[in-house]
């Protein structure tokens, strides 16, 4: 528990600095009968406070702790935001007026627990690794190159370990390496807050970065990552995102997209600064079974802007959009 | 020779086995009440091997060398003494699904007792106080998903109240599967809907614009339901895609079968031990008389079809009149597969398998929204209840890691057979139809009222109540002999029966109050609300959860506490 509750103050802090609201799971419903309850875990709390603070006008029941004192209290006289009523059978025989109370009938308290059998049923922990990209991007002109995007986690419902991995090797070398492990936390329905480190690693010379950022499932079912990068060198971002298209129960459709932007330009790594890369995707998978899938797709990347002109002067054709095929995979 | 058949000699040579315990009781079963008889003694070993169905082979559990277990019959007024011996290098329990009996014999590990050590033994000793068609399977682990399970069968003392017949079988319908259930878990964790291989695609969409309304209306719903981050076509977590459905333990390939004279009165004792199946049974050409819900008789109901769920029992009486073999399909709720027997006049003679219905869709009821009355839309009746003297009620869950959504406006769902099986051309039983000849024993009104939401988040694969799973729950307490009201609410888009140890949970279908049925298991609809009335007459701990077993062990279980 009192792990748990450092995170939740961590996190707290973390609700009050990024725009979290945005990713909550629907804000159209908001339970205001909860903040009593005396079970509160650490992630719901955070997220009714941080929503609290727009939502005052929807209190009513917040400051009734315990009603049960409170005799003869008409049901439908209270101005509940509960979207259902509670029980009584309206009409004629209606002479008693139940008390509607806050106990929180299965609130957390000590469970018995023989043997320890029942201990830990729902708090199993699983490791999973997936190869999202794992392919070779074809170009008749001779620049053909092999990239690699995945990762492994390990971990329970709440917290998770990831490693995740991405690069590109053009010609025996590496580029784009960049190599992350993050500290996962389960913080809404459909997002997850992640933090840790990043290590460029590859044939170019390395760089170490604080990383910090979200990931999860936007609204329409859109794979969404944003991270934000920092270290002496100045600070970086990077947006990725994809979108399953059905167009049957086994071939699938993936736009996938990748978007870095550097505050600073980092010539030696051959970085330009604002929006420095863009690497996007048409794949289309057939899922032999779940866990492997082969595709076809058109991938093309480019640096972009300063990192445009510093290419050229280089004088490397930049912009490529390739032929490529590879295999999704996971374990 | 194929496996299944191996399987079907086991499982007849299992009803020997229990035919030889009835020879040891029978006799003077109901002689003089006054000397009672020496409790009833049996013997059951639990191993593990290899088994194989539908050739595939994977671990199973066998209790007495069968998968499934033998059918035990005990007798209503007679104790029995269970010696359990665990022949394994894992823990294991035996739970007796649906019978009344002291807390500590309940077999629920880590609630009742420390479980059955690897190699040791443990007696269950125990009075047997009811009668009718029940279960007992593992409660330990992923046990009950790879075979531990079997039927039981507790003749009444006295005269029985279902009607006489010729015949009497016991359909054992489940689930079965080379993968095992922590790697199916895992599986789920990752991708929610790996084992679902019939959502909307673009292929599917000329065929649903057409039976949705045109394209826009198609279009749109598909929009909603992304936009929810939801499936409509999530009806179970683990399909036929994996499963091999079995009737008695074997596949549908041959299937089970049981013989009949023509006009001869069959009983059929269908007994759910899935792990995550809820099966539409029905026999083509016969009509099905339901005459016991979960072990007490019910006045009889003429029904074309009828839903099971994991841990429901029902007892089914047909009357066979023509000399052909009739088939009884037992398809899955997602209709992804089926388990098949025949009652046939002529062993070897087998029927017709119809073609699977349609499958269901889930709409906006299933999540709980207000549908807009249509014409020639029946309200359902409203359910009259008295209303407690106290009502607890966490308010609606919090949308959270663990909850995904928030049934706005639940409906009441008992009238109706279940999803994809309204207005299907048949009568199809519904939870309303039950009346129980006996009046429930207990006819007090409730003096507290317990509302309980049921939450999940299907894309995390975390299930509970009102909003958490069990281990951040606590035990929900009763005062001994109180009677209180559980209202369930569904606030998940499917389908959860719910099984409450060792009390009876009378259901408030609209049925008065000398006629609501006592239920173990009770379906709650997606996106409904029901109630269940329940006197606390046992003291100890008990168990109340899904019986969706991986909805169980991801979080969907609450301690009951009577003291």
């Amino acid at each position: 528990m009192m792990k748990t509750d450092k995170w939740h103050s961590f996190f707290l802090i973390c609700f009050l600095v990024t725009p979290v609201q945005a990713l909550s799971a629907s804000a159209s419903y908001h339970s205001d009968s909860d903040t009593n309850l005396p079970y509160e875990t650490g992630h719901d709390m955070s997220f009714d406070k941080a929503s609290k603070k727009h939502d005052m006008a929807m209190m009513d029941m917040s400051d009734m702790d315990d009603m049960s004192d409170m005799d003869g209290m008409d049901m439908p006289d209270m101005p509940r935001s509960a979207p259902h009523k509670a029980a009584p059978a309206k009409g004629k025989k209606q002479i008693k007026k139940p008390r509607i109370v806050y106990k929180a009938v299965d609130a957390l308290a000590p469970l018995v627990d023989i043997g320890h059998h029942m201990h830990g049923m729902d708090m199993g922990r699983w490791f999973h690794g997936v190869l999202d990209e794992f392919e070779g991007r074809y170009q008749a002109g001779g620049k053909s190159s092999l990239r690699w995007d995945g990762e492994l986690w390990y971990g329970g419902d709440y917290n998770r370990l990831w490693l995740k991995s991405e690069g590109t090797m053009t010609k025996g070398r590496v580029h784009d390496g960049d190599q992350e492990l993050l500290f996962s936390r389960a913080i809404s329905t459909y997002f997850n807050l992640q933090g840790g480190v990043r290590l460029d690693l590859d044939s170019g010379p390395t760089r170490a970065w604080g990383a910090f950022g979200v990931e999860g499932l936007a609204l329409y079912q859109f794979e969404v990552q944003a991270t934000g990068y920092f270290s002496d060198r100045g600070v970086a971002g990077r947006l990725e995102g994809s979108y399953d298209i059905l167009l049957t129960n086994r071939l699938i459709l993936q736009p996938q997209l990748e978007l870095n932007l550097y505050s600073r330009a980092d010539r030696r790594r051959q970085v330009g600064s604002g929006l420095a890369d863009i690497d996007t995707g048409l794949r289309l998978r057939y899922e032999v079974w779940r866990k492997m899938a082969p595709y076809v797709a058109v991938t093309y990347d480019s640096p972009l802007t300063q990192g445009r002109h510093m290419a050229r002067k280089r004088g490397e054709k930049a912009s490529e959009a390739r032929f490529t095929f590879g295999i999704r995979s996971w374990f | 020779m194929s496996r299944h058949v191996v399987l079907r000699r086991q499982f007849l040579a299992g009803l020997g086995a229990a035919a030889s315990f009835m020879g040891l009781s029978s006799g003077p079963a109901r002689a003089d009440a006054r000397t009672p008889l020496p409790p009833l003694e049996m013997e059951l070993h639990i191993t593990r091997r290899k088994v194989h169905v539908a050739g595939r082979s994977g671990e199973g559990y066998c209790i007495n060398g069968q998968m499934p277990g033998p059918v035990l019959r005990w007798q209503e007024g007679r104790a029995v003494r269970l010696h359990v011996y665990n022949h394994m290098d894992e823990p294991t329990s035996l739970h007796w699904h649906g019978i009344r009996l002291p807390s500590d014999q309940d077999g629920v590990p880590g609630l009742s007792f420390a479980g059955i050590p690897p190699g040791g033994s443990f007696t269950y000793a125990f009075p047997v106080m009811q009668s009718g068609t029940y279960w007992y399977h593992s409660h330990m682990g992923h046990q009950e998903a790879a075979g531990l399970y079997g039927a039981l069968i507790v003749e009444p003392a006295g005269p029985s109240l279902l009607p006489k017949a010729e015949r009497d079988y016991t359909i054992l319908l489940s689930d079965w599967s080379d993968v095992s259930a922590e790697q199916i878990v895992s599986n789920l964790k990752m991708q929610d809907d790996y084992y679902n291989f019939r959502q909307r695609s673009l292929a599917s969409l000329p065929q649903e614009s057409r039976t949705g309304g045109g394209l826009s209306a198609a279009l749109k719903s598909r929009l909603q339901w992304s936009r929810m981050r939801m499936s409509a076509t999530d009806i179970s977590d683990v399909s036929g895609v994996l499963y091999v459905y079995l009737m008695n333990g074997e596949s549908a390939a041959q299937g089970w079968s049981g013989l009949f004279r023509p006009g001869e009165r069959v009983c059929l004792r269908v007994i759910n031990a899935a792990t995550m199946t809820l099966f539409d049974v029905r026999i083509p050409g016969l009509e099905m008389m339901v005459v016991e819900a979960d072990g007490n008789p019910v006045k009889p109901v003429p029904v074309d079809e009828f839903r099971i769920a994991p841990g429901e029992t029902y007892v089914v009486m047909v009357t066979p009149q023509k000399e052909q073999p009739y088939t009884i399909f037992a398809q899955s709720e997602d209709r992804t597969g089926y388990a098949r027997g025949t009652l046939t006049p002529r062993a070897g003679l087998l029927g017709v398998v119809p073609p699977m219905d349609a499958r269901p869709v889930r709409g906006m009821a299933d999540m709980g929204m207000a549908m807009p009355m249509m014409k020639g839309m029946v309200m359902p009746p409203a359910i009259e209840r008295t209303p407690a003297d106290e009502i607890d009620d966490p308010g609606p869950p919090p949308l959270n890691v663990e909850n995904q959504n928030v049934a706005a406006s639940p409906s009441e769902r008992v009238s109706s057979p279940g999803d994809g099986l309204e207005n299907n051309g048949r009568r199809v039983l519904a939870y309303s139809d039950l009346q129980s000849i006996r009046p429930p024993p207990d006819q007090r009104p409730p003096s507290r009222e317990i509302i309980l939401h049921l939450t999940g988040n299907m894309e995390r694969y975390i299930w509970g109540f009102n909003g958490r799973k069990y281990s951040e729950s606590g035990p929900i307490r009763l005062a001994r002999n109180e009677r209180v009201r559980f209202t369930i609410i569904n606030d998940t888009m499917m389908e959860h029966p719910l099984h409450l140890h060792g009390l009876w949970s009378e259901l408030e279908n609209g049925a008065d109050d000398q006629h609501r049925p006592l239920k173990h298991t009770v379906i709650s609809q997606p996106g409904s609300r029901m109630s269940v009335l329940v006197t606390a007459d046992a003291p100890g701990i008990w168990a109340y959860h899904c019986h969706l077993m991986y909805h169980m062990q991801t979080g969907m279980f609450r301690e009951v506490i009577i003291s």
